[in-house]
């Protein structure tokens, strides 16, 4: 877990915000509002050699205890980087966090110290990649590394820390967990290291789990595997799961709530069972329409015109609008607001209500 | 897929490449200077397949099944361990110089990896110019840059950028010039090896539909590898399943997604999430337990039997054959080969 290497001099940085956005942090520990975690108006960019990339433009979502939020999106969206700030491990620079607020049970996990951070890194917050092999250390037994967490941030002895990396590697259904303590990483297929990973992650008993697409490097049979993994761990362990993918498929099988991203910003967010069937954002009509269905035979398939923006000339009004089959001057000259259409769905469409209503297209 | 007039001669559905019991076995050796050969890799065991003319065959099968060492055998980079192959009646892996440039020429492949199967240090027109070099009767000299612009426009690109390095493109623009340089000399078989597995949602649905509007306007015949079902579902006209090496099942598009008989292509099928919350709890999914054994040890009879719910003695015995089986007369390799009940099997 990188959360574990809290010494690189990036990671202390993250939490720098521009002392403009930063509110002042409420006393209590009470999460306000009752979200576990939230996020606020996130800004982040990106500080290049060729000009700034604006990755996130003004993301805003929230999790509460025990669910599954599913965050969705192509390359380039920033559904990763806006993960990454909430675990402080943005690389900065080249990343710079313009503002917003992440809090987490109240507080602002932003205006807090590096030490601090740490804190809720892991115990609080903890996150898995989508490649396990580059993740894990290939130089060290996987029970080591289970147990450096525990040694390290739990203060066990080293025969504690063992006995408890059995105890994990069991509970994610790695067989005879005892006798592979000693193995190395490259010693494990990939669905077993994907355990492995998971295993280190739920070391401290985290909260809130953010998996950042954790069965895209996998087959399918192991996907179902690691998916259900997931489910029983969320529902026994009473975990909330930020799941990052943009398989449309493995969303629609786990998760409780869906949040869209297209270009740095969440432009629909709602239930999973009213999205699917009825998108109110037509970049997510158009990503439903364009997946080969194994449920249905010779649809043909229609495609999103055009190319995702190139994240330093965003387009101006809608980040959609040259894409966008819907699009009318409106489009181009004004930002699109959060529409809410009820149930606790928004989408950032100046046509939301036609295009949810629009079965036609 | 309506194909427009063929040229004279050759027929629509008629086999072009036939594959006859393929075997590609890589030595494990041990040692540094006096090497010996402690065992073999199965990559690939024993496979026949025809591909017909005009066709798409789809090749399915997760990680380590074998399917791009087959793709690598069929395009001559590796030689096989034993078995034949024949493109139009000509004999693939005995053919030697200029016949085996001939071979080569009908029978192109695009690669999954859009970002490292380009040059980065060549123009986007000496890419698609460079099978002419090596075949320069497919294109006379002066005639090369017209062509390269025509196959860019084929393409879907525009015949202006013949001057752009591939970094100036995005994943699906250079997944179209991949198919423009396999297109280059006119073949008639193309192998494509997880062609839209590296690319977006969006962008997959375009190169799909530019493979199909491709095959219909040139005839071409294309065997598709890839391990996302339904993409398969939706190109292919007939699929091979493959486990540990072998082909376990063989059939018609509606034969493997409607009446699969081989309990591998039914877990295979099942596990395919389906983008419908609505079906959520009615999906009826069957568990594999366990991982894919190593194909270097692979399990004595069937090689599915160690995750298989239907198990028998005769299973660890007996290896079936791949052949039409009492349930539906398409060849599975199962000795209970059966369809799947709707109810639950296990």
């Amino acid at each position: 877990m990188r959360g574990n290497r809290p010494t690189r001099g990036s990671e202390r940085k993250a939490g720098t915000v521009s002392q403009s956005a930063v509110q002042p942090t409420p006393a209590s520990p009470t999460p306000e509002g009752g979200h576990l975690l939230e996020i606020r108006d996130l800004h982040v960019e990106f500080r290049t050699g060729e000009g700034v990339a604006k990755v996130i433009n003004g993301v805003s979502y929230h999790l509460d205890a025990g669910e599954t939020l599913a965050v969705l999106g192509e390359s380039g969206s920033g559904k990763s980087v806006t993960a990454q700030a909430i675990m402080g491990i943005l690389d900065t620079p080249p990343a710079v966090i313009r503002s917003g607020q992440i809090r987490y049970q109240g507080r602002d996990l932003l205006t807090q110290s590096e030490e601090q951070r740490r804190q809720v890194r892991g115990t609080e917050i903890a996150m898995i990649f989508q490649d396990a092999l580059s993740a894990l250390n290939p130089t060290f037994p996987v029970g080591w590394q289970i147990g450096e967490t525990l040694r390290q941030r739990a203060g066990m002895s080293r025969g504690d820390a063992r006995r408890r990396a059995i105890e994990l590697m069991e509970l994610v259904k790695i067989p005879a967990a005892a006798n592979r303590l000693g193995d190395y990483p490259h010693q494990f297929s990939g669905g077993m290291r994907q355990r492995v990973m998971i295993a280190m992650a739920l070391a401290l008993d985290p909260k809130v789990l953010i998996a950042d697409e954790p069965t895209t490097a996998l087959d399918v049979t192991v996907q179902a595997q690691i998916m259900d993994l997931l489910s029983d761990l969320r529902r026994d362990l009473r975990m909330a799961i930020i799941l990052i993918t943009h398989d449309l498929g493995v969303v629609a099988g786990v998760a409780d709530r869906i949040a869209v991203m297209y270009a740095g910003r969440i432009v629909e967010h709602a239930d999973v069972r009213s999205l699917y069937k009825a998108p109110a954002h037509p970049y997510t009509k158009g990503l439903l329409k364009s997946i080969p269905r194994l449920d249905f035979q010779g649809q043909q398939l229609s495609t999103i015109r055009g190319l995702p923006p190139n994240l330093m000339r965003i387009p101006s009004g809608c980040p959609f609008h040259p894409r966008c089959p819907y699009v009318q001057q409106v489009c181009v000259d004004v930002v699109p607001h959060d529409l809410v259409l009820g149930d606790g769905r928004t989408s950032a469409c100046h046509f939301a209500q036609e295009v949810r209503d629009d079965r036609a297209r | 897929m309506t194909a427009p007039a063929s040229p004279p001669k050759k027929v629509r559905g008629e086999p072009i490449l036939a594959v006859e019991n393929l075997v590609k076995h890589f030595p494990i050796t041990r040692g540094v200077v006096f090497q010996r050969q402690i065992g073999a890799v199965r990559a690939v065991d024993g496979v026949s397949f025809d591909l017909r003319r005009g066709e798409t065959l789809g090749i399915v099968g997760e990680s380590g099944c074998g399917k791009s060492t087959l793709a690598r055998l069929l395009m001559r980079l590796e030689m096989p361990t034993s078995g034949a192959a024949t493109l139009e009646g000509r004999d693939l892996f005995a053919a030697r110089g200029g016949e085996l440039r001939r071979l080569r020429r009908n029978m192109q492949m695009v690669l999954q990896d859009p970002y490292t199967s380009l040059n980065p240090r060549m123009t986007v027109g000496d890419i698609i110019g460079e099978p002419f070099e090596i075949h320069p009767e497919a294109a006379p000299k002066g005639s090369r840059q017209r062509r390269v612009q025509e196959l860019l426009d084929m393409v879907g690109l525009s015949p202006e950028h013949i001057n752009r390095y591939p970094h100036q493109f995005s994943g699906g623009q250079r997944q179209r010039i991949g198919i423009a340089r396999a297109l280059a000399l006119r073949p008639e078989v193309i192998v494509c090896d997880e062609p839209v597995s590296a690319l977006d949602v969006s962008i997959q649905a375009q190169v799909i539909n530019l493979l199909e509007q491709l095959q219909d306007e040139l005839g071409l015949s294309y065997i598709f590898i890839a391990h996302d079902l339904s993409v398969v579902r939706h190109i292919c006209d007939r699929v091979a399943v493959m486990y540990l090496g072998r082909i376990v099942e063989l059939g018609t598009e509606e034969e493997i997604y409607q009446r699969a008989t081989h309990p591998y292509t039914q877990a295979l099928l099942s596990a395919v999430p389906v983008p419908d919350p609505e079906l959520r709890d009615s999906q009826n999914m069957i568990r594999l337990i366990g991982d894919v054994p190593s194909p270097a040890n692979p399990p004595s009879g069937c090689r599915f039997r160690t995750r298989c719910w239907k198990a028998q003695d005769i299973c660890a015995t007996q290896d079936p054959d791949t052949v039409p089986r009492a349930a539906d007369p398409h060849p599975s390799a199962c000795h209970f080969a059966e369809l799947r009940e709707p109810a639950s099997p296990s």
